[in-house]
């Protein structure tokens, strides 16, 4: 069950990721970027995160991706036009990115000592017997001993709000279209 | 012991007056300029005055052990002002020391100084910089005290230098003259070629002596196998003295002490600044090239008379250059025009005299006669001044005449001293001049080579100082002289001072002038033998004859037959421009050592500045070439600098993986 | 177990971690529109989210999660702002193309 199911989400993923690549039209590559991410929700499930993979699919698969999508279709992009590429980026990017993916793989595949991901063995509180669920030792030490970052985060918030506001409304930054 | 003189308030008081009126001298009026820098000297003047009565007067209250016939203070007087150099074996304090020789110097400098301050206040009171002119001339009075007092050679070169620098100063006041500034430039770079002898001599003194204080080193030629010094904890011991340093060395420290008194005293071969010097202000002239500080060679000789009289090959040629550089001098003032050349040249011959009579070990008649030099050669400047002052800056005796009736004043105190000068009794420089030749003449076979050249340079004085008199004073007016105004008191009256000095400034006699010298600078060998009276008195008549003859020579060329001295030059051509011009040596040094160093210098410094050119270039061609190939990096494409974003990460992982953590590939392969 | 009951492992976790994260990269720079390049970036910051949550079940650390749940806190955030940002660009530029934008100057 559990391979299974991870073999089959990841995948998706994988398939997804892939698609942003090959699409042209951005409103495709959207689309698969939201596939890529309910699969990466389904894999927080299989990893005991319930509250994250809940979180994921409300704020990122559902409000992130959605302002992209409408960004996408406000500003009427269309298919990419086929110009010359930056050589810098194909020359110097790709043999880096080939690189750092090989460390990165060499590094995870010799690390001794990971665990198994078993399903339904997850992050809960040790203690309360009564209430032993992923959402409340969260929360629990989110509200306790984090309170104040997520304080400033709210604030954070309210900040990008007002910035996006500002920056996006009509008379601010228009320049000479022309070009 | 010894009540307190105060040695230092007579340099500090010069120094004051120099800074009050060089900072504030443009601000404020003159009579507050005038007052300051009269007082300093004033000042002065009456601090050395007061040593004079301290030792003269006798007080035996303030001794009680030491008997009756004791003074307030007692020679030499020292006084330590401060702490200096202490660096391992140097050792080296602000002391100054108050002794004969010292309070002799210091009478003549403060006296003829104060003197010509009163009268640079009449000179100068129609040129600009009256304030810079004062504060420069308090600045000398100040060096000029302080190279006298110096109890050891580093303190005195400091005033030696310090006089250089006042004098370079007021030399080049006129510094809108190009003439003038050349002066200042010619006399201290002169005067360095000197400065570079005396601190070989110091070098070489420290070295062998191992102390710079002149009661030091005197008291190491002390003969004794055994002296008493001031052990640790100042306790006096005996101990064994220290051997004297070979002949060789001491002549060495001679000739570089020699060097250094040649350059400032204006011997051969560096007189060479001392004529131009007068493009200076008559005043300056008369206080600095002629009563002070060209005489500090003579007192340097004079200070460390102990070396000289154990280096006798040294004495030998101290002898012959001031003979050589009196004659030589005397013989080009022969047929100098201006008037204050002509001064200028008897100033250099005359301190030949001086050189001379130090070079026979007849250091006191040297310095007496620097005290009647000072006199008479100061009156001569200051009369010379005023003469030029009436005939509206003209200095041309060719162009001068009957100025007798004009300035009465002036022609009586002149003639005062041209009659001094010329050695005619009973005035000052008859008794000194005499004492020299004297001396000269019983020092031994060399000594008469010495003290005909003597001789004869008395011949040539005596024509080229009434040459001067008859030209400037005598016959008809060569010019219509323009008269702007009657010479003020200020200037007339050190003059008639002046004049009255010159005539009974010799009467204290060299006997007893030189017994008061003795502890000082040692015995006049001349005086001591005094058996020889009838040698003496006819030394004397032969000296006075050729005096007259002197004159009498004079009146026939110029007054008698004017015409008479373009017909020798016209016969003697050769000679006669030879003389005029100086005998070429300022050529001949220029061609020698100026144009040289001209060279070498252009060639280094341009080689300086290709070199300068080129690291400039170079180093701006680096930063623009390298701006150039990495402007390109700025390329403003987005996807660019991510690639090198993911380059750069990808290089600080491997960096990390291969560096920190202790992962290695090696132990991926093992696996 | 049977053989779909097995647990899977971590390092597979983080090693499709890391090839998401590569496949952003890689999007990053081969990607011409301005709206498809940030969507790659999303996808770095979601690879390292799966990395974060799969080392917080290796130590069990809660924190490991509350980590990733900042971070999605601050791509929104960031999200919003940097959409808002390619709109005043487009209105500037009337392009999206990357290489077309490449003056500070508007």
């Amino acid at each position: 069950m559990h391979l299974i199911l991870f073999f089959v989400f990841a995948g998706f993923c994988l398939a997804g990721a892939v698609n942003l690549l090959l699409q042209t039209h951005p409103i495709n590559s959207a689309l698969s970027l939201i596939v890529v991410m309910t699969s990466l929700a389904v894999l927080y499930l299989l990893l005991g995160a319930e509250f994250l993979a809940a979180a994921q699919i409300i704020v990122y698969a559902g409000a992130v991706m959605v302002l992209f999508t409408f960004v996408v279709m406000l500003l009427n992009a269309g298919r990419e036009e086929r110009t010359l590429g930056s050589q810098a980026a194909t020359r110097i990017g790709f043999p880096s990115v080939v690189a750092l993916l090989a460390m990165l793989a060499t590094i995870i595949l010799h690390t001794r000592g990971l665990l198994a991901a078993h399903l339904g063995t997850g992050l809960v509180p040790a203690t309360s017997a009564v209430d032993n669920s992923n959402l409340t030792l969260l929360s629990t030490v989110l509200f306790h001993e984090l309170l104040l970052p997520f304080e400033v985060t709210s604030v954070l918030i309210l900040i990008a709000i007002l910035g996006a506001v500002a920056l996006a409304r009509p008379g601010h930054g228009e320049g000479t279209a022309a070009k | 012991m010894n009540e307190s003189l105060h040695l230092w308030l007579i340099p500090l008081l010069p120094f004051v007056g120099f800074l009050l009126n060089g900072i504030f001298g443009s601000r404020l009026p003159k009579r507050a300029v005038t007052a300051i820098s009269l007082l300093a000297p004033l000042g002065s003047l009456l601090l050395v005055l007061n040593a004079v009565a301290a030792s003269v007067i006798s007080a035996p209250q303030t001794c009680a052990q030491c008997g009756s016939a004791t003074t307030s203070v007692v020679f030499p007087y020292a006084e330590t002002v401060g702490h200096w150099i202490s660096l391992g074996a140097l050792n080296v304090d602000f002391n100054l020391v108050l002794d004969q020789l010292s309070l002799v110097m210091l009478l003549v400098i403060t006296g003829v100084g104060f003197l010509i301050h009163i009268y640079s206040v009449g000179y100068m009171s129609h040129e600009e910089g009256y304030a810079r002119y004062f504060s420069f001339l308090n600045l000398f009075l100040f060096f000029m005290t302080v190279l006298v007092l110096a109890g050891n050679v580093l303190l005195m070169f400091v005033g030696w230098e310090g006089v250089g620098l006042a004098s370079y100063l007021l030399i080049g006041f006129y510094f809108n003259k190009t003439s003038a500034a050349n002066a200042g430039k010619k006399a201290f770079i002169v005067n360095r070629i000197g400065d570079f002898g005396f601190l070989i001599g110091i070098f070489l003194l420290l070295a062998n002596f191992g102390t710079l204080t002149f009661a030091e080193i005197a008291a190491k030629f002390v003969n004794s196998p055994f002296r008493l010094v001031m052990g640790p904890n100042r306790v006096l011991t005996f101990a064994h003295a220290a051997p004297l340093p070979s002949a060789g060395v001491l002549t060495a420290i001679c000739l570089c002490l020699l060097l250094g008194a040649a350059g400032k005293s204006a011997q051969l071969p560096l007189y060479i600044w001392l004529p131009d010097a007068m493009e200076g202000p008559t005043p300056v002239s008369a206080l600095i090239h002629a009563a002070t500080m060209v005489t500090a060679g003579v007192y340097l000789l004079a200070r460390t008379h102990v070396l000289f009289d154990h280096a006798p090959k040294a004495l030998a040629l101290v002898g012959i250059v001031g003979a050589v550089t009196a004659i030589f001098a005397a013989t080009i003032a022969l047929v100098q025009n201006d008037i204050k050349r002509v001064l200028a040249y008897s100033t250099i011959s005359q301190l030949g005299y001086m050189f001379l009579a130090c070079g026979v070990s007849a250091y006191a008649a040297g310095i007496f006669h620097l005290v009647t030099h000072a006199f008479f050669k100061a009156l001569l400047f200051l009369a010379a001044g005023s003469v030029i002052h009436a005939m509206g800056g003209e200095q041309d005796l060719r162009k001068m005449g009957g100025l007798r009736k004009k300035l009465p004043v002036t022609f009586w105190t002149m003639t005062i001293a041209v009659f001094t000068i010329a050695g005619f009794p009973p005035l000052a420089a008859f008794f000194s001049k005499d004492a020299i030749l004297y001396a000269a003449f019983t020092h031994g076979a060399s000594g008469k080579i010495l003290w005909f050249a003597g001789l004869v340079t008395a011949l040539l004085t005596s024509f080229y100082m009434f040459r001067l008199w008859y030209l400037a004073f005598w016959g008809n007016p060569r010019t219509e002289h323009r008269h702007h105004h009657a010479t003020p008191l200020s200037m007339l009256a050190p003059l008639i001072i002046l004049a009255a000095l010159s005539i009974c400034g010799g009467w204290v006699g060299i006997e007893h002038f030189a017994a008061y010298l003795t502890p000082s600078t040692g015995k006049l060998q001349s005086v001591v033998a005094e058996a020889n009276q009838p040698l003496e008195l006819g030394l004397t008549l032969l000296a006075l004859a050729v005096a007259v003859i002197g004159w009498y020579i004079a009146y026939l060329f110029y007054r008698l037959k004017p015409e008479r001295p373009a017909q020798l030059a016209a016969a003697l051509p050769a000679a006669h421009q030879v003389l005029v011009n100086k005998y070429y040596v300022d050529e001949f040094y220029g061609a020698i050592f100026v144009k040289p160093l001209f060279a070498i210098s252009k060639y280094v410094l341009g080689g300086l500045e290709l070199v300068l050119t080129g690291a400039a270039w170079l180093l701006a061609g680096i930063a623009s070439f390298s701006g150039a190939i990495l402007q390109r990096w700025q390329s403003g494409n987005l996807r660019s600098y991510a690639a090198w974003l993911a380059l750069g990460a990808a290089a600080v992982l491997l960096f990390v993986l291969l560096q920190g953590t202790g992962f290695s590939f090696a132990s991926v392969l093992r696996h | 177990m049977t053989f779909f009951h097995q647990d899977v492992p971590l390092s597979w976790y983080l090693l499709l971690s890391a090839l998401l994260f590569s496949l952003g990269v890689v999007g990053f720079l081969i990607k011409r529109n301005l709206i498809t390049v940030f969507m790659s970036i999303e996808l770095m910051l979601n690879a390292v989210n799966l990395s974060f949550v799969t080392f917080a079940y290796q130590w069990h650390a809660v924190k490991g999660q509350i980590f990733v749940f900042f971070v999605m806190v601050v791509a929104a955030a960031e999200a919003a702002v940097g959409l808002a940002i390619i709109i005043a660009v487009f209105r500037a530029r009337a392009t999206l193309s990357v290489d077309r934008i490449d003056l500070m100057k508007l």
